[in-house]
């Protein structure tokens, strides 16, 4: 891809790491050259934090070439790094909130003469610094923990120049900035750019790097999928497609009949809000209906989703099951009216990996095998039995440990979980997640066949096809908001999209960027 | 990710017959089974250094009788610990049960009812402290390791207070007379300890409480979605401690016929270090008695053949020190060898969870090859 105009300053190239049982990177190629702006995109777990922990020096790669500047190197720790001219302002910024503005500028290379700190060349070449970076105001002797975020980003910025960087790795730094400082910190970028210092950029947000970016490269599922794209000129269309790029085409089961209109809603939410993520959001699910959530990572649909469950607490508005209202964050409460929830990830949230397939099962439902307190392991393990044959979960042997099943048949787990509560609600998010191939029509069709019994679902997905295939109506969410209602008929990929793209924009344009 | 789930579903279908066998041994059951082999090893070092002195049947019950006070406290540690927490303050608890319980007033009380009184003072008091911790870490979101230095701090403050710093003699042989007599032989403080230890493990493996605790232990948030009350439930295991903290406090003023500010000290120290040894994760999620009983027994059943051999308690001291160690990296061995086998693995990369039992964040070295087979 590269064009020959200017020689790479970093070449990366097949890396790959693993962790034990995952593949966080499975040969990635980045190159970036001097004075541009490069932007890193992909979805959570695509592998961006991998990638920039191995140019860090944090991570070391299992396999695949690493060259700076034209000499291959080996960057066996973040000092072997920074030597380079390697920095990186992680998004957890690595400050320490008691000290100084300086002392954190320096931090590790403490100005020292015989053992003694000179506070005063360190304040002075500090603000040097800050201004080069427009914030003189920023006093070098202020402790960083009673700064703002965005002076502290400076902070960290200010430390990555005192190193000489040469390459300065930002992951989501306008995460935390509104729109103004946002502003601004493209504006130091630009300035660094132009001094020939080059910056990786990660964000979510594609508004931004049409703004601030010179070239993009795109991870999927630990591998490059796409580099080089001129930032741009690439419809935003095609940098989403291959962000979350399906191939194959999934066979969805056949919708039944559109669910009674008349029949009363299961699942009611009011004017639902949760502070600094989503706000005025209403929808009814009625039994037998399934409702998708479609929009971008960070739009506020897998809060949404949580909210409704109890898992955060409301800052206003109501959800109602079948017309009884439920308690805000109250996950307890919600499971008892009959919610039940298969969480984002899996593995931290779902379930309990250590323990047998059949207590994951029981586990929400132990009082019904219970006397006295007493449990009947006999019990439990039949009806988990009766379940896991009913979903064709395999092995049926339920007491194998859950951490030995495959993505598809854990997914299997937490569905029959809900099933043996005999749930009316069920909340689905990102059901397909690190669901094989094969197993995915079949999650969709186990979901489809609840929702014949008369389960009201909403399914949140990143995967818009998903979601127009499996659901009846879709919300589309942007920005902490439902900028459409559709039915999932009426809707295809392109429309979802640009539906996403608008309301963000609109949002942006309305209310600044709030993170 | 695609890949990652087929390959770990192959894997899965060749060896799910031989799986659950594998998993049993280095399970629960194969760490117990090393910890009976290290009692086994100490009692033949005794007879053989010690011979028929250790062989003794009077011996034999001096170890149980010195096992049960700690035992009966380790076992309400267990619970703690399984459920994701710690109790720093057991033996100040003890403390403060044991002064409560022999105060003045109570014995008088005990006088004109009966000596259940001292008794049932003794557990409330140990619950109540109890309920202050959980309550003070479940809805005060204080780390435990905090909320119970402080009540160890508080609570013997509280006992030395109660007691004047002055030892109170239990003035009723009745209840002496039942707490230290025996039956058909075994010392009835023996026997609480067998009664403690069978309850507990009825609770942890044949109720819901039990199966909550592993739950809130093993993933607190994902016991949190599934709909338990992870906060109700974390402060009944504190209140639990508790109330076998007032049992033992029952027993140690049988033993030695007072109350005392000064009893249960560093209790703390030697129940963690019998729960640690008998198999428990201090991360929570996995744990069970019988590895406790048996980590009690080995640490009892040391210091005696120390004993009879003449040896400084000092000596002892630096034994102890020495098994938990071992234990605990044994036991890491273990952790991380069953998780290589069974290619355990949070969520994608992005993050990198640490494995459960290892120090966060500790390098894995070797086991990178993800689910093998």
């Amino acid at each position: 891809m590269s064009d020959g105009r200017t020689a790479p300053l970093l070449e990366m190239h097949g890396i790959v790491k693993e962790f034990p049982g995952v593949r966080a990177l499975d040969g990635v190629d980045l190159d970036v050259r001097a004075g541009e702006v490069h932007c890193l995109l992909g979805q959570n777990g695509a592998g961006k934090s991998t990638l920039i922990k191995v140019l860090a020096g944090a991570h070391q790669p299992d396999a695949g070439s690493i060259t700076w500047d034209g000499t291959p190197v080996h960057l066996g720790n973040p000092q072997a790094a920074m030597a380079h001219g390697i920095a990186t302002m992680y998004q957890e910024l690595d400050l320490v909130p008691g000290l100084t503005v300086a002392d954190n500028v320096f931090l590790g290379r403490e100005r020292a003469r015989l053992g003694l700190t000179r506070p005063a060349q360190a304040n002075r070449t500090a603000t040097e610094l800050l201004t080069r970076l427009g914030h003189p105001e920023i006093r070098p002797t202020a402790e960083v923990g009673s700064l703002s975020a965005a002076s502290q980003q400076m902070v960290s910025m200010a430390r990555a120049l005192s190193q000489d960087a040469r390459l300065i790795v930002m992951d989501e730094p306008s995460a935390v900035l509104d729109s103004e400082e946002v502003d601004h910190l493209f504006q130091v970028i630009r300035d660094l750019t132009a001094d020939g210092v080059a910056v990786v950029y990660i964000s979510h947000r594609l508004e931004e790097i049409r703004e601030v970016g010179d070239r993009i490269t795109v991870l999927k599922d630990g591998r490059t999928v796409a580099t080089g794209l001129p930032a741009r000129e690439t419809p935003t269309r095609d940098v989403i497609t291959l962000m979350t790029g399906r191939t194959i085409e999934y066979v969805f089961p056949p919708r039944r009949e559109p669910p009674d209109p008349d029949a009363a809603p299961l699942l009611e939410v009011s004017d639902l809000a949760l502070d600094g993520s989503f706000a005025g959001v209403s929808f009814t699910v009625r039994p037998g209906e399934v409702l998708g959530l479609a929009g971008l990572v960070g739009s506020g649909r897998s809060e949404i989703l949580e909210t409704v469950y109890g898992a955060r607490k409301a800052s206003s508005g109501t959800v109602q099951v079948a017309g009884r209202r439920l308690r805000a964050g109250d996950v307890a409460a919600a499971v008892s009216a009959g919610v039940g929830l298969a969480p984002e990830e899996r593995k931290s949230q779902g379930l309990l990996l250590g323990e047998p397939i059949y207590r994951n099962i029981t586990v929400s439902s132990l009082t019904r095998f219970s006397r006295g307190g007493f449990l009947s392991g006999g019990a439990e393990r039949q009806a988990a039995r009766e379940q896991a044959e009913a979903l064709d979960l395999r092995p049926v042997d339920v007491d194998r440990e859950v951490r030995t099943l495959s993505g598809g048949n854990q997914q299997k787990v937490v569905l029959a979980r809900w099933l043996l509560r005999d749930c009316t609600v069920l909340l689905l998010d990102e059901p397909t997640r690190g669901v094989d191939v094969g197993a995915r029509s079949e999650i969709y069709g186990l979901i489809r066949a609840l929702a014949d019994r008369g389960v009201a679902v909403v399914v949140v997905s990143s995967e818009i096809p998903e979601v127009l295939g499996l659901a009846d109506r879709v919300l589309v969410v942007a920005d902490g908001a439902v900028v459409a209602t559709a039915a999932a008929e009426e809707l295809d990929e392109h429309r979802v999209l640009d539906l996403v793209m608008q309301g963000t924009a609109a949002h942006a344009a309305e209310e600044g960027r709030v993170a | 990710m695609t890949d990652t789930a087929t390959t770990t579903q192959a894997g899965g279908a060749t060896r799910s017959a031989r799986g659950s066998r594998a998993g049993l041994l280095s399970g629960p059951l194969g760490r117990n089974l090393g910890l009976v082999v290290a009692l086994v090893l100490l009692c033949i070092a005794g007879i053989a250094t010690a011979g028929d002195r250790f062989a003794d049947v009077d011996n034999v019950l001096t170890i149980l009788r010195l096992a049960a006070v700690i035992g009966v406290v380790s076992i309400g540690m267990t619970f703690v610990i399984i459920g994701g927490g710690i109790d720093l303050s057991v033996g100040a608890i003890v403390a403060l049960s044991s002064v409560w319980a022999t105060t003045l007033a109570t014995q008088q009380m005990a006088e004109d009812v009966h000596w259940i009184v001292m008794v049932f003072t003794a557990l409330v008091v140990g619950a109540v402290a109890g309920l202050v911790n959980g309550v003070v870490i479940a809805y005060g979101k204080l780390v435990a390791f905090i909320a119970t230095l402080a009540m160890l701090a508080a609570a013997r403050g509280l006992a030395e207070i109660l007691a004047n710093r002055r030892t109170q003699i239990v003035q009723d042989q009745d209840f002496i007379r039942f707490f230290s007599g025996d039956v058909l032989g075994i010392p009835t403080l023996v026997i609480i300890f067998a009664l403690v230890a069978a309850a507990g493990w009825v609770l942890l493996n044949r109720t819901t409480f039990g199966r909550r605790t592993f739950a809130v232990g093993g993933n607190a948030e994902a016991a949190r979605l599934a709909g338990i009350r992870v906060q109700r439930h974390t402060v009944m295991l504190y209140v639990l401690s508790g109330v076998v903290c007032g049992i033992a406090a029952v027993m140690l003023m049988a033993r030695t016929t007072t109350g005392s500010s000064t009893h249960g000290t560093l209790y703390e120290l030697d129940a963690i270090a019998a729960v640690v040894i008998g198999g428990t994760l201090l991360i929570g999620g996995r744990g069970t008695i019988v590895g406790t009983v048996l980590g009690v027994l080995i640490f009892t059943t040391l210091s005696n053949v120390f004993t009879l051999n003449n040896l400084s308690s000092s000596a002892q001291a630096v034994a102890k020190g020495v098994i938990i160690v071992l234990a605990v990296l044994l036991q890491q061995r273990v952790a991380a060898g069953s998780s290589r086998k069974r290619g355990v693995r949070g969520g994608p990369g992005e993050t990198g969870t640490a494995i459960p039992g290892s120090p966060a964040g500790a390098p894995t070295p070797g086991a990178a090859a993800g689910p093998t087979t």
